[in-house]
């Protein structure tokens, strides 16, 4: 039975099995009562980090094009999905089909954001996606920080300002308040939810990558001219993927946005830093690599509150063990000493040959 | 390559198990135990380093005092401090870890932001919490919430009101940070309130986080507009380098400030002179001649061999209210979360605090103090209060 699947077929069901597993102990821990508030707590942002780290791994990866604004649309999935939500909280009251309302809001917006960016940016060769996401993940921060959106009886009223120059009626509610964001969210997301939003994001990536576009796609990456000679629209393929790319951030911005109460655009969670730490999940767990990506953003949340104990140094030691496993992962001489003293399995199936 | 691959994960996922098991075991041991565990969250590292160090220091300081007098109520106090980097999540982060811990009672968070998003942890908890310095309104929107600074409005009002009231201008410019809620807070409160006291607002210029070196633009503004003060609701490193540019552009207007201000006299490199006669609303100053403030300085300086600043008095006015509190509640350590909650709500609305940053204090039971603010004036190159 397990020789007539291909050896993709079985990477796949070894990465969902880890994702399934992973999932069943840890909730089996917290029915038991047996694992920490800590990492309880972790458990939604881990989903988050997981599915963002699988899609900037799309465009990364599988396309071969770098973005450095993935943040930016986990921030418009985010803040849309959380102002629905807001907004919606006392008309409809079952937490799961608001949810779900929201997300589909945050994905879709998010989706279109990535389209707009796509369309005159993915005609081009060369590293300009990288600044153009870059620049957008910057405005939509910035955006966001000035926006103040306030609801009365008279419906909703908009300003860059401030709240004053709302002018809302005194019964009125301030739902986007600038810089202080969304205060008061419903705290919707759940582990499930975000465990069933991981293996959705998978099915989709691992799917598309052994498809016909996903061999189309890969084929772009590797030799531009070669993929266009053979009739491959580039234009297309590179824009299918980076929408879907930005609509699954915007799903883990949906799944950001509903699991704090108080949301706000900083350069820690939706700006640069978060963009480059996307990034550096994918460059440790290997470009391309769905299942490495995955461990990677599991380890790297992780790692900074496994060191709480070591109080100010945590994050001097973060930064060294990122650089060792970098090293580890990627130095010539590094792969060189794995492939002599780790590897004994795959030379004993040469030696076999 | 996949074997590696293998063994790393494995040791990865023991290293987590482990850590967990370690984690969960320390979880069953709250309750029990003959000491009172007082937790306290703020940045230690990162941007905002500054305050969560001098919030860390005062409670360190108040704890061991307390402890060397026999502690609350006959029993210790146990102290752990977590970082969260100013950012919301790790903010709930450091909440949930100091929680496996055994806390009973909060000391923070330090800023706003993150402090509004474990609130509502500490809501769902029933964990007594009290805020020495996160100032927006919704940071203690529930009722197991108190702070002891003022409240962002509160120094907006307080401040338009001292201006007005001491007739020091009547045409007044802002600049204040649009990206920071601190600051904009007070922006929104002292614009409503200088329109009820005939104060006018000549010019209201924002900066963001990302454009905080540069401010002729902003300078020049309220230059042409004729403004005879310029209110400043920011911290006092962007404070400095509007100072000095506007005394560059030949543009020497009043300046008022908020609590934001204070350490601009020690700030590095900093031309005192260029501070002469700035004026800003603070519960405290490390210059103060009372008894108090000199005994507190004192000991802080001999143990973290450092000048307090008003975050510091804060956090070391906190530990001594929950004190207070809980001996008026007469709670013990073996009461749970929830009861020494419970208890201390009902406590801290009864007590009344002559502390370091203000005499009298007393709390409603919405959680904002009551307290008289003070506005300080530099001169001579000093913190000197005004009247």
């Amino acid at each position: 039975m397990l020789k007539k699947l291909s050896k993709q077929k079985i990477s796949d069901i070894i990465t969902y099995g880890i994702v399934l597993v992973a999932f069943i102990v840890m909730q089996i821990l917290i029915n038991a009562g047996q694992i920490s508030s800590l990492f309880e707590g972790l458990m939604v942002p881990l989903c988050t980090y997981i599915i963002l780290a699988i899609s900037l791994n799309l465009v990364v990866g599988v396309l071969g094009e770098l973005s450095l604004g993935h943040a930016g649309f986990m921030c418009v999935g985010a803040f849309t999905s959380a102002f629905f939500s807001k907004c919606m909280q006392d008309t409809i009251t079952n937490s799961i089909v608001r949810f779900l309302i929201a997300l589909l809001i945050g994905i879709v917006v998010a989706a279109i954001f990535g389209l707009l960016i796509g369309i005159p940016v993915l005609r081009l060769n060369g590293d300009y996606l990288a600044i153009v996401t870059l620049a957008f993940g910057e405005i939509i921060k910035n955006i966001v920080n000035v926006l103040f959106i306030g609801k009365d009886s008279k419906g909703f009223h908009f300003s860059t300002k401030d709240v004053m120059a709302l002018n809302m009626e005194p019964d009125g509610k301030v739902i986007v308040n600038g810089p202080q964001g969304i205060t008061g969210a419903p705290k919707d997301a759940t582990f499930f939810i975000g465990f069933i939003l991981v293996l959705i994001t998978l099915f989709i990536i691992l799917n598309l990558i052994h498809s016909r576009d996903g061999r189309a796609i890969m084929a772009i990456r590797d030799n531009r001219i070669a993929a266009e000679s053979i009739g491959i629209n580039i234009t297309k393929y590179k824009l299918m993927t980076f929408t879907i790319s930005a609509a699954m951030a915007g799903a883990a911005g949906v799944l950001y946005g509903h699991n704090l109460s108080n949301l706000t655009a900083n350069t820690n969670n939706f700006g640069y830093n978060m963009s480059i730490n996307i990034l550096v999940f994918v460059v440790l767990g290997g470009i391309g690599n769905i299942r490495g990506s995955i461990i990677s953003a599991v380890v790297l949340t992780l790692l900074p509150e496994l060191l709480r104990g070591l109080s100010d140094y945590r994050m001097l030691i973060y930064a060294i063990v990122l650089i060792v496993m970098m090293l580890f992962n990627w130095a010539p001489k590094a792969i060189e000493w794995r492939e002599k003293y780790l590897s004994f399995k795959k030379n004993k199936k040469e030696a076999v040959k | 390559m996949r074997l590696w691959k293998k063994a790393l994960s494995v040791l990865l996922v023991s290293a987590t198990a482990i850590s967990m098991c370690a984690c969960g075991g320390v979880k069953k041991g709250s309750g029990s135990s003959d000491t009172f565990k007082i937790g306290g969250i703020g940045p230690t590292t990162g941007d905002a380093a500054i305050y969560g160090k001098a919030v860390k220091n005062g409670i360190q300081l108040a704890v061991d005092e307390i402890n060397k007098d026999g502690g609350i109520n006959g029993k210790k106090i146990e102290y752990k401090f977590e970082d969260d980097q100013n950012d919301t999540e790790k903010s709930v982060n450091a909440y949930n870890s100091l929680k496996d811990w055994g806390m009973q009672m909060l000391v923070g968070t330090v800023t706003s932001n993150p402090c509004t998003a474990v609130v509502e942890e500490s809501h769902n908890d029933n964990m007594f919490q009290l805020t020495p310095s996160a100032t927006a309104v919704e940071s203690i929107q529930y009722d197991n919430a108190f702070r002891m600074c003022f409240s962002d409005p509160n120094q907006g009002s307080a401040s338009a009101d001292y201006i007005a009231d001491h007739k020091i201008a009547t045409k007044v410019a802002v600049i204040y940070n649009s990206s920071d809620p601190y600051s904009s807070g007070i922006y929104q409160k002292f614009a409503e309130e200088a329109k009820a006291k005939k104060l006018d607002v000549v010019a209201a210029e924002a900066f963001t986080a990302d454009s905080k070196t540069d401010f002729s633009v902003q300078i020049q503004k309220a230059q042409n507009a004729g403004a005879e003060m310029v209110f400043l609701p920011i911290y006092y490193q962007e404070a400095s380098l509007i100072l000095a540019q506007a005394k560059k552009a030949g543009f020497t207007p009043k300046y008022f400030g908020c609590d934001g201000m204070d350490g601009i006299l020690a700030l590095k490199g900093f031309d005192k002179e260029l501070a002469e006669g700035l004026m800003f609303l603070t519960p405290f100053t490390a210059d103060a001649q009372d008894d108090k403030t000199q005994t507190f300085v004192k000991a802080y300086k001999a143990a973290f061999k450092d000048t307090p600043i008003q975050f510091a008095a804060d956090a070391y006015d906190c530990v001594y209210s929950i004190k207070a509190a809980a001996e008026k509640a007469k709670i013990t350590p073996d009461q749970s979360v929830s009861d020494i909650s419970d208890a201390l709500k009902k406590s801290m609305t009864e007590i009344k605090m002559d502390c370091l940053t203000g005499t009298n204090i007393t709390w409603k039971s919405d959680g904002e103090p009551s307290k008289e603010p003070t506005v300080v004036t530099v001169q001579n190159g000093a913190y000197s209060i005004a009247q």
